[in-house]
């Protein structure tokens, strides 16, 4: 049986425990995020899960790819205690503010380099910007098929693969042959915790690291002025209200809430 | 020079239009009003989607572009991405809008890559700015804070928006144009995956969307018994129930469509009840457009009641059987 190498993108996040204490500083109008700490993007371990389920049964080795600022060599080294074999840092100042399709490129030259595979898989959606657009915008920089919103992986022989995938009516039953890029979804399966054991031999683990210089890459494309797409100004939704306090006995409570129905035009006995 | 043109890519599943799709020719006629008068084009992918066609023609789209192809039946990324990246090169339009659905959005990031162009995804709102350009607002972070996006250079400017955003036209607003377009171009393709099949649910209940009342109920629920408080309540009231992630993780609910919020729905009910909810952001997003907003939680020190417009800090399990006691004995 032939062995998979398999490529798992993954990147940190703010950990969306925390997403309460965001916000916006008022004078300088840039994000507040600080003391949050980071997390792999919680669907990215989905990702790593799937892969080191199809390396248990078919044999090969998982290998991460992450673009990121240096320090989240750390954040590489949890998924290497998950159980992947090696992972890739793709790291450079010029990659700083890429968008959805400048990230995309990125992570494609970093792919293009690490030479073939069968299969890249991704979490369908970040935590924090939440576009879903870079899984099937790296299959398109890489010029392979790519389906996302998968619940399921079914290998049908050496390399024809079949995936179940989620939509909102129900499901798509899609089939296509390897090499291909598939985004999965958070049902697909509960990331293992990673192990004392693991941890130690994370240690041990390779960890490669690349800048724009490593990358055949057009510095033109990358970075906050190779994207597309520009950000603006941040807002906070204004979600606080009066919260008036309902208070007395069940009897009088219910009363009011009664009256607050009426009011509002949705009891009208 | 011809007079500017806001596009939407509208989706069938099985010939069946979508509601976002309607909801887009919505937010189209905003922006074609703050445009001071554009037109708006649609466009459709299937097989035998004439009436389809006709559908989105009576509902405010001035042009309906259809791709009308067995192959295109169903929906299958490469075929869909080769037409559409040649319609938008053809048609140079300056926005594109599509739904923010499992397959429009990986559609859409799919034609942008194949474009170079900019893509914002689940926008909130959409205006433009003093220069003409489209503000995408977009919600990060699970909505605690909104980002906007432009797109200064590529064209289009593409976003995709959340179903339940936008209202849709009433019917009977234009009587638009069916236009078929050519679909050769996909005799040149053979393509590498293909979607064999759809499987639909069984009908979901998409009551909780229109219903002028919803009963939400978090964690704090507490058991799929006190659940059934939440279902009386709103059903004597004609309303639907929702739930946050806890509660549908712990199984008490109707199902992964009835949750709101950032990975759910969102909704607009004339009253939201919410019992045993915490506020997460997460949640709070879904709601924040209820006109009123009603919790019910015995922790003073909940988030939730500072959200809300009325708070009653108690055990929902000793008010709720006296409100449907109350509601019961005046029906």
């Amino acid at each position: 049986m032939k062995e998979r190498r398999i490529l798992v993108c993954i990147k940190p996040v703010p950990d969306p425990e925390h997403y309460d204490k965001i916000g916006i500083d008022p004078a300088s109008k840039t994000l507040v995020r600080s003391g949050i700490p980071a997390v792999i993007n919680p669907n990215d371990k989905n990702a790593i899960e799937a892969a080191l389920e199809i390396r248990e049964y078919w044999g090969g080795i998982v290998e991460l790819v992450s673009m990121a600022p240096p320090d989240a060599e750390e954040k590489l080294r949890e998924g290497l205690a998950m159980g992947a074999d090696k992972a890739y840092l793709l790291s450079d100042r010029s990659f700083a503010g890429s968008d959805t399709l400048a990230t995309a490129r990125v992570l494609a030259a970093g792919i293009a380099k690490i030479g073939s595979f069968d299969l890249v898989i991704t979490g369908s959606e970040s935590a924090d910007g939440g576009t879903t657009n870079v899984s099937p915008q790296l299959g398109e920089m890489l010029g392979l098929p790519h389906v996302c919103n998968v619940e399921s992986i079914t290998p049908q022989n050496e390399e024809q693969w079949q995936l179940n995938v989620k939509i909102e009516e129900g499901y798509l039953k899609v089939e296509g042959p390897t090499p291909m890029v598939v985004g999965v979804n958070d049902k697909i399966n509960t990331p293992r915790y990673t192990t004392v054991m693991g941890i130690m031999e994370a240690e041990d683990k390779e960890v490669v690291i690349w800048s724009a210089a490593d990358l055949e890459i057009d510095n033109d494309k990358v970075g906050l002025t190779g994207s597309p797409t520009q950000p603006g100004d941040l807002h906070e939704p204004k979600l606080q209200r009066a919260g008036k306090l309902l208070e007395g006995e069940p009897e009088v409570v219910v009363d009011k809430l009664i009256r607050l129905l009426r009011q509002a035009g949705v009891l009208n006995a | 020079m011809l007079p500017p043109e806001v596009f939407v890519v509208t989706e069938q599943v099985q010939g069946q239009l979508t509601p976002v799709s309607f909801e887009l020719l919505g937010a189209a006629k905003k922006l074609a009003e703050e445009m001071g008068g554009a037109s708006i084009s649609c466009v459709l992918l299937g097989a035998d989607i004439r009436d389809l066609g006709e559908d989105l023609a009576s509902h405010g789209a001035d042009k309906v572009y259809l791709a009308e192809d067995q192959r295109l039946a169903l929906y299958q990324n490469e075929y869909y991405a080769l037409f559409l990246t040649k319609f938008f090169k053809k048609q140079q339009p300056e926005v594109v809008l599509w739904g923010a659905t499992a397959i429009s959005g990986e559609l859409a990031a799919t034609v942008a890559a194949r474009l170079e162009t900019g893509l914002s995804a689940h926008c909130s709102d959409l205006h433009l700015n003093e220069e003409g350009l489209l503000v995408q607002v977009v919600p990060a972070f699970g909505g605690k804070v909104l980002g906007d996006i432009l797109c200064p250079s590529r064209r289009p400017q593409m976003a995709t928006v959340k179903t339940g955003i936008f209202s849709s036209l009433s019917k009977g607003e234009g009587a638009g144009e069916i236009i078929y377009e050519d679909t050769s171009i996909l005799d040149g393709c053979s393509p590498l995956l293909k979607t064999l099949k759809v499987t639909k649910e069984k009908d979901r209940d998409t009551s909780l969307k229109e219903a002028a009342v919803v009963v939400g109920g978090g964690w704090g629920v507490g058991s799929g018994e006190n659940w059934t408080l939440l279902e009386r309540l709103s059903s004597l009231l004609g309303g639907a129930v929702g739930c946050t992630r806890p509660a549908l993780d712990e199984g008490w609910t109707n199902g992964e469509h009835t949750m709101i919020g950032t990975s759910g729905i969102t909704i607009k009910p004339k009253v939201y009840i919410g019992i045993g909810i915490s506020g997460a952001i997460h949640h709070l997003v879904g709601i924040k457009d209820a006109e009123m907003i009603i919790s019910i939680n015995k922790d003073a020190k909940a988030p939730i009641l500072s959200f809300s417009d009325y708070g009653v800090v108690a055990d929902f399990k000793k008010v709720l059987p006296g409100l449907i006691e109350k509601i019961e004995e005046l029906s």
